[in-house]
């Protein structure tokens, strides 16, 4: 049975962890190897990086790391954040992300995405939509959330499978950060227009909210960064959790 | 010496890493004497099967990994590569393993990406001491149909090879070098042939 998975993000600012985190025995709390080390024997599925910087110092950064977590860690990664060529991604991939995500650059140029597929396959690709309910219709926002366009977020959904994305992952704007739990009407609505696995994320703030993700949406895959960063739950819990309320999840 | 095939796959870096997170290192090379003299070659990959079989093709490496007599490990591609034919882009590819890969049905939700475990598990020296609970890693839009090589069934939509064997061919279908302890578990094994 393919599992459901659980997938913690860490926002990299320069190089470094941004949030807090509650993790003990950490030397460094802000190293995000060794936050990565920490979530992949917390049996985390997968890994997200999401870079923040919004200098061109980000490059000079952000290869070495990838490098070093993929050192670091035996399970799966994803690397995004500001990627808007095709440059940009065989340097991540050649640094040993195992796939990259892309959001603004290929709203503004979808090409991009079918580029980076046949480049190196769809199982790389990726494509991060943030998705905002605006009168009533679920709209895709860009540059991290802040820009309302007009383009619904099913419309994009199935234009970026079409183009040969591999994955959405799909954030609600509205419930990022809010712990309020997932958007299960958009989740729901993008995973039953498009047949490539869909994430989703932005508002999980307790086990339960998984459980209902899960449950209640066709999603294989649901992301935190807040809730993990701070401990407020802890991944084997939270498996321990889902399991019991029968989920599949690897334990 | 553990010879990692370089060819125009992607993850060759990410199986070489993984080998030498378990302490062990590894070449990656195209270049057919370090890769017969080698104690153990690896076919990584991601990608596509017909560029991957003419690459292969034009190189003469496809006869020369037929010819290989140490323990050959395909992943993934890799794996769909040593059956006899693809349904990707209709692909002949390198017929160690009696077996035509295809597609998964298009009405259901593909690539198959994730963790998975065992259907079932026949011994065989490189799945010792994996068990059918463990879950590995998959990402995959083809698969290798049952077959009489077959080591480990998983199921996705229908059963399909997860590992095959025949004679010092071995082929797995999810990722090692990203499955956590149970992947470790299959690279020690495999070194250790």
């Amino acid at each position: 049975m393919l599992k459901k998975r659980i997938i913690p993000c860490l926002d990299i600012k320069d190089g470094r962890t941004v949030k807090g985190i509650s993790f003990v025995n950490l030397r460094d709390a802000g190293d995000p190897v060794e936050l990565a080390r920490a979530y992949a024997e917390q049996s985390a599925d997968e890994l997200v990086f999401l870079d923040i910087s919004a200098t061109d110092e980000r490059r000079k950064t952000l290869a070495p790391l990838v490098k070093k977590i993929a050192e670091a860690i035996n399970i799966p990664f994803t690397v995004g954040g500001g990627i808007t060529t095709r440059e940009d991604v065989s340097m991540l991939i050649r640094s040993g992300a195992d796939k990259v995500s892309v959001n603004t650059a290929a709203i503004l140029n979808p090409p991009l995405i079918a580029e980076l597929a046949d480049e190196y396959g769809s199982q790389c690709v990726v494509v991060a939509i943030d998705a905002k309910l605006v009168d009533g219709t679920w709209v895709v926002c860009t540059h991290g959330g802040k820009r309302v366009t007009t383009l619904p977020a099913i419309t994009w959904a199935r234009e970026s499978e079409r183009l040969g994305a591999g994955e959405i992952l799909l954030t609600s704007v509205n419930r990022d950060g809010s712990g309020e739990g997932f958007s299960l009407d958009i989740t729901s609505a993008v995973c039953n227009c498009v047949n490539i696995p869909v994430i989703a994320s932005g508002g999980a703030g307790s086990p339960e909210h998984f459980r209902e993700v899960f449950a209640e949406t066709g999603c294989t895959a649901a992301l935190a960064a807040t809730l993990f960063h701070y401990g407020i739950i802890k991944i084997p819990e939270l498996k321990k959790y889902l399991l019991h309320n029968n989920i599949d999840i690897r334990c | 010496m553990i010879a990692i095939l370089k060819y125009n796959s992607g993850n060759t870096m990410s199986v070489q890493v993984a080998l030498r997170r378990l302490g062990h290192d590894s070449v990656v090379t195209s270049d057919p004497e370090i890769l017969l003299k080698s104690d153990r070659v690896i076919i990584p990959g991601v990608g596509e099967a017909r560029s991957a079989m003419s690459h292969l093709r034009e190189r003469d490496l496809d006869s020369l990994i037929l010819s290989l007599k140490q323990p050959v490990l395909g992943i993934c591609l890799g794996l769909q590569l040593m059956c006899s034919r693809s349904e990707e882009n209709n692909t002949e590819c390198l017929g160690i393993f009696d077996a035509v890969v295809r597609r998964f049905p298009p009405e259901e939700r593909v690539p198959h990406i994730g963790w998975n475990n065992f259907e079932s598990l026949s011994s065989s020296p490189l799945l010792k001491g994996l068990e059918p609970d463990d879950d590995l890693y998959y990402v995959h839009s083809y698969y290798a149909e049952l077959n009489s090589d077959t080591k480990a069934v998983c199921r996705y939509i229908l059963p399909f090879s997860a590992a095959m064997q025949r004679d010092n061919f071995h082929a797995v279908q999810f990722h090692p070098e990203k499955s956590a302890e149970a992947g470790d578990r299959l690279l020690i094994n495999f070194l250790e042939l």
